[in-house]
Formats: structure tokens, C-alpha cells, sequence
């Protein structure tokens, strides 16, 4: 199968399980026992006003009418109207997605840039001291509650220490950078705007830990999974007998090839942080895609929920096929399968 | 002589004659950590099952005079913001996360296996179909759905357990369907077939207890991914809500106190962190004794 063919078919994938996501995400959002008129307007809301506001958003019509409506919406790009924000949806993702992303990204190069050599270090140090402490890292890693930890760091960081932050973007006083991509890490260092470079990076480090521990713990047990099988492999006995240092040994040639499996898992984890953004946002009060949905599934917005859903399941098919194709960079044989 | 080796051999060649090597647990299972998770596990389900019992005061009873009171001989693990015993909160609280994770495992466990075994015995459009369904649950974001799921049906414990097996059960039909489709040319199955044993017989009796090596790996892993996820509901307030003493529900009301009294989140943190990682403990374990290709993973 050619590379354009390839493709071709995943994109293909993508349309068709978006089109699942969002009837499934429609069909919960008739189940709720709770009439979004009423979450809406409150209990002392007239007929009359429930009416109308049922006929804005199209609450009378019959459900297999209204997600006909809804598709058709979503293909011009309309994700409808947020019954919280009175927002077109699509403006309020644009506003909070960028937040999430920033701190997903922020999350996933700390998890890369310790998880890596932290599963390199346990594997090669198997059953001593090392590989000990990195396998007790990464089981409290897997096992803890986040939010607790999110807690604790704020009180840790900023009530006793005074240290960073306790949360938001930015601190009240300074204004946000020029709008680019609103991510503020990115858009104050292409403006050149040094202070709101640093204090976005001095908000963004705690919930990035935070968020990143999770991640951090499973790429470490996969990498080091991975150099186990690899360490014993025969080219790299011979790569040692050609007189190569046990860290290029280890690097250029363990490494290299541990990599692949791990990969999968940092597509899949790319989604999970995304998931995981909604408890750190709640903790950190960062104003984003998290803190968005959970308020507006708070109030029965569904129309914003789906929003939501629909972008996160985007992200996350997007975060893999993206990982599929950098197989093929990595791995000559799936690269020319010949 | 032969006579001398004889016994030996008959001895060695039947298994009931070594009855107590026969009934030690596979070496992985051995192991000090996996032994350390299942310990940790059976004194919360000893704990659990006890705590009307154990618990010194009831769960919700309130002494406002002794709130905030820190650990003592008298309230164990102290007091919270409304007098409660936090001892007895957590005993209770046991009995909630552990049901949540049984009940969701179960449920999703039974559910995704029965989709994966008929879509890997069906075939064609039948496994296309449920396999493109797959598809679609595993994109969507767990937490996410979940929240829509309880907000849709009312904050709630029973709500919390459906919305999390409603993004459980998707791997289950994986594992099965992929243990299916290995299992479905084997003789056994074959010769199932051929002598006319029903579809049904062939994926209770046949199929299922030849796919469960790597069901339960999942289900163990699963207890705690659902208990961790059950906690993160509540503390957004999606799942239990108070009093109810559910661990997510027990650092949610202990946020405010975290400089001051931290034992208040302390605690249930603790209390989910061994249970999680005792289950992630028992996982490994299971799995390296049922897949020794894997042993070398945590």
C-alpha cells in the first residue's frame, strides 16, 4: 500500500468514526433526565420563555431532526450555539483550545524528556538501585490521583514557598500576548514579548508536571520494556564488539529501535492528556478545553459538550495517524515493507 | 532394575503424585510485589467487608465540637470540617471504591467480551461493524464522555459506574475478538464445529476459557483505572456526591484544608494510591504469569 493511499484511508477512518462520536455524544445528550430549557432559564422560567427558547435552539424538533440539523451545521463548520456562553461554539473552542493544547504539549515533552531516559536508565541498571526507584516513579505515577497531587503542589509551591504560581495563564496585572495561536508560550516568544514569555512559562510549569506525572510514568515503563528486549539483541553484541562506547551502544542502537513500541503509547497518551487537562484545569484554574466542558456539562450545554467531545476525538485520531507515519521515518521496514 | 526405575518414572510421569508442586502459584505470581498487591488487596476487601464493624462511629455522624481534630487515640485518622471520623469515612468509603471497581469491570468485562467473541467468530460485516464501534468509544475522550454520561443522567454513584463502563468496555471486545481470531482455526474449535455443537456452546465452553489469560491481565488493571477514574468524577462532581464517603468526594471536601489540616485529603489519597497501584501490582503479575513474552515489562 502506497504512502498516499495509506493516508488516504485513515482520513477516511477519521470522517467515519467522527460521524459515530458525534450521533453517540447526541444520543446521551437526549438521555438527560433534565429538560436543558429549564438548566437554562431556571425553575421560574414562563412556558412562554421555555418555548421560545426551545425553538432557538431547536429543542421542539424531534430528535432525529435535530442531529440532522446538527450535521448538516457540522459540516459548514457550525457546532451550534452554547446554551451557557450564548457563544457560537466553534468561537469557544478556539478561545479554550489553544490553553489545553499548550498545556498538553507542555505536559508531554516533560513526560518525554524524563520518561525517555528514565525507562533507558531503569532498563540498563536492571534489578539494581536505579531500576528500583524509577519502577516505584512510575508506579505511584500510575496509581495516584492527580488532582490530589495538583493540590498539594500548589500548596507546596505557592502557599509555603511562594515559588510559582497557584494558577491561570497569567498573572492578573499583565495583559495576554498577541493573539497567533493562543498559546501564550508561543505567541509571546514570536512577538519578542519577554515578560509575558516568562510568567507564561512560570504558570505553565506546575500543571504541566502535574498533568505530565501520568504520562511520564507509562512512557518510562514502556521505554524500559522496550530496551529490555532490545539490550540482548545480537547487533547490539555486535556493535560493542566493533568497539563503539556503551553509550553509543546503548544510544544509537538500543534506543533507536526501543523507540518504536513506545511511540504507540505516546499517541495514545496524547489523548489521555487531553482527558486528564479537565481535572488539572479544575485544580489549577486554567481556563481551558476542561474547565469549558465541565462547566458546560455542568449546566447541560450539549451543544458545547459535543463540541468538545468532537474536538478531543479529533486530536486524538489526528495524535495517531500522525504516530503511524512516524513509524515510517523511524522503521526502514515498514517504510519499504518489501 | 527396571523394576528399580519403573516407580521413579511413574513417579515423574503423573503429576497427582507431587501434589504440592502442583498447587504453587506460577513463579511471576510469586513475586514480592504482586504478593505485596494482593496483600494490600485482601486487607481493603477484609477491611471493606468489615466496616460496619471496624468503623468506631457511623460515617455521616457529625460532631461539629470535634471538627477539624487531628489524628488521636480517640478518632484515628482525626476529624474533618463536620466532626466525621475519618477512620470510618475511609472504612466506608473501602466498600464504595471497591464496588465501583467490580461493578464496572464485571459489566464492562461482560459486555465487551460477549461483542469481542461474536465479532471474531462472526466475521464479515457482523465484526466490521462492531470492530468500526470499537473504533469510535476508543477516540472518545474517557473522562470526557464520562462527564457528558453523568451530567445527562444526574450526578450520581450508579451513573458514575455506568459512564465509566461505557469507556471500559471497548477493549474488552479487543482482547476477545484477537483471542478469537487465533483460536478460531485450532483443531479443537474445529472439531467443536464439525460435530455440530451449537454457535452458542462453542463461545461459552470453548472459546471463552481459552480467551481469559489477557481478559483478566485487563480486568486488574481496570479495578484500579476505574476506581482512579471514579475519584476524579466525584472531586469535579460528577460522581458521588457528599456526604457520601467516597474517596474523590473525601479530598474534594478536604481541598480547602490542604496547608491547615491535610490529613483531610491525605488520607483518601493514600487509600487510592495503594489500592491502584496494588492493582496495577496484581496486573503485572498476572500478566507476566500468563504471557511470559512480557516478563520484562514492570
Amino acid at each position: 500500500m502506497s504512502f498516499g493511499t495509506f493516508l488516504l484511508r485513515r482520513l477516511i477512518g477519521i470522517v467515519g468514526v467522527l460521524i459515530g462520536v458525534s450521533i453517540i455524544t447526541f444520543a446521551i445528550s437526549h438521555l438527560a433526565t433534565t429538560d436543558p430549557a429549564i438548566a437554562a432559564l431556571g425553575d421560574h422560567a414562563t412556558d412562554e420563555q421555555l418555548a421560545q427558547f426551545r425553538a432557538e435552539y431547536g429543542l421542539d424538533k424531534s430528535a432525529p431532526e435535530q442531529y440532522l440539523i446538527y450535521a448538516q451545521n457540522l459540516l459548514q463548520g457550525n457546532l451550534g450555539v452554547s446554551i451557557r456562553t450564548r457563544r457560537p461554539v466553534v468561537q469557544d473552542l478556539l478561545q479554550y483550545f489553544p490553553a489545553t493544547l499548550e498545556l498538553a504539549m507542555a505536559a508531554l515533552l516533560i513526560a518525554l524528556l524524563i520518561g525517555i531516559p528514565a525507562g533507558i536508565w531503569s532498563a540498563v541498571y536492571r534489578n539494581r538501585l536505579p531500576d528500583h526507584l524509577v519502577r516505584i516513579f512510575a508506579l505511584v505515577g500510575g496509581s495516584l490521583p492527580i488532582f490530589w497531587l495538583g493540590l498539594i503542589a500548589v500548596d507546596v509551591f505557592y502557599n509555603e514557598w511562594s515559588l510559582l504560581p497557584a494558577g491561570g495563564r497569567l498573572d492578573d496585572f499583565l495583559p495576554p500576548p498577541q493573539n497567533l495561536t493562543g498559546m501564550y508560550v508561543v505567541d509571546s516568544l514570536l512577538t519578542g514579548n519577554l515578560k509575558t514569555l516568562e510568567n507564561s512559562l512560570w504558570h505553565l510549569i506546575l500543571p504541566a508536571l502535574v498533568l505530565g506525572y501520568f504520562s511520564t510514568s507509562v512512557i518510562a515503563r514502556m521505554m524500559r520494556s522496550s530496551m529490555l528486549e532490545t539490550l540482548p539483541q545480537d547487533y547490539l553484541r555486535t556493535a560493542r564488539a566493533k568497539g563503539l562506547t556503551e553509550f553509543a551502544v546503548i544510544i544509537k542502537h538500543g534506543f533507536r529501535n526501543a523507540l518504536i513500541p513506545t511511540l504507540t503509547i505516546i499517541g495514545i497518551t496524547f489523548g489521555s492528556l487531553l482527558a486528564g487537562a479537565v481535572l488539572t484545569e479544575t485544580v489549577f484554574s486554567w481556563p481551558g478545553l476542561g474547565l469549558y466542558a465541565t462547566a458546560s456539562a455542568i449546566s447541560l450545554d450539549f451543544p458545547a459538550v459535543m463540541g468538545v467531545t468532537l474536538l478531543a476525538a479529533l486530536v486524538y485520531m489526528f495524535g495517531n495517524l500522525v504516530v503511524d507515519i512516524a513509524y515510517g521515518f523511524l522503521d526502514p521496514r515498514i517504510r519499504h515493507p518489501s | 532394575m527396571a523394576q528399580a526405575i519403573s516407580p521413579d518414572l511413574d513417579a515423574t510421569l503423573t503429576p497427582a503424585s507431587h501434589p504440592r508442586k502442583r498447587r504453587r502459584l506460577p513463579a511471576p505470581l510469586r513475586s514480592p510485589l504482586t504478593m505485596a498487591g494482593l496483600g494490600i488487596i485482601t486487607v481493603f476487601v477484609i477491611l471493606a467487608l468489615l466496616a460496619p464493624l471496624l468503623a468506631p462511629y457511623e460515617p455521616q455522624q457529625q460532631k461539629l465540637a470535634q471538627r477539624l481534630k487531628p489524628p488521636t487515640t480517640e478518632h484515628f485518622l482525626g476529624t474533618d470540617q463536620l466532626g466525621r471520623d475519618m477512620w470510618s469515612r475511609l472504612l466506608w468509603g473501602a466498600r464504595i471504591s471497591l464496588t465501583i471497581g467490580l461493578v464496572v469491570v464485571l459489566s464492562a468485562g461482560i459486555f465487551g467480551t460477549t461483542l469481542g467473541l461474536i465479532s471474531g467468530y462472526a466475521g464479515g460485516i457482523v465484526d466490521e461493524a462492531l470492530m468500526r464501534l470499537t473504533d469510535i468509544f476508543f477516540s472518545f475522550p474517557a473522562l470526557i464522555l464520562a462527564m457528558a454520561i453523568a451530567g445527562a443522567l444526574g450526578p450520581n454513584l450508579v451513573n458514575t459506574m455506568i459512564a465509566i463502563a461505557v469507556v471500559t468496555w471497548p477493549v474488552y471486545a479487543r482482547l476477545a475478538r484477537a483471542q478469537v481470531l487465533s483460536l478460531r482455526e485450532r483443531e479443537f474449535i474445529q472439531a467443536a464445529i464439525a460435530i455440530g455443537v451449537p454457535t452458542p456452546r462453542v463461545l461459552w465452553r470453548h472459546l471463552l476459557p481459552n480467551s481469559l489469560a489477557p481478559l483478566l491481565v485487563q480486568a486488574s488493571f481496570d479495578m484500579g483505572a476505574a476506581i482512579l477514574a471514579a475519584a476524579g468524577l466525584s472531586f469535579i462532581g460528577f460522581g458521588a456526591q457528599p456526604p457520601t464517603p467516597e474517596w474523590g468526594v473525601m479530598i474534594s471536601e478536604g481541598r480547602k484544608y490542604v496547608g491547615t489540616q491535610p490529613w483531610l485529603s491525605l488520607f483518601p489519597a493514600l487509600a487510592i494510591l495503594m489500592t491502584v497501584a496494588a492493582f496495577n501490582l496484581i496486573g503485572d503479575g498476572l500478566r507476566d504469569a500468563l504471557d511470559p513474552r512480557l516478563r520484562s515489562e514492570l
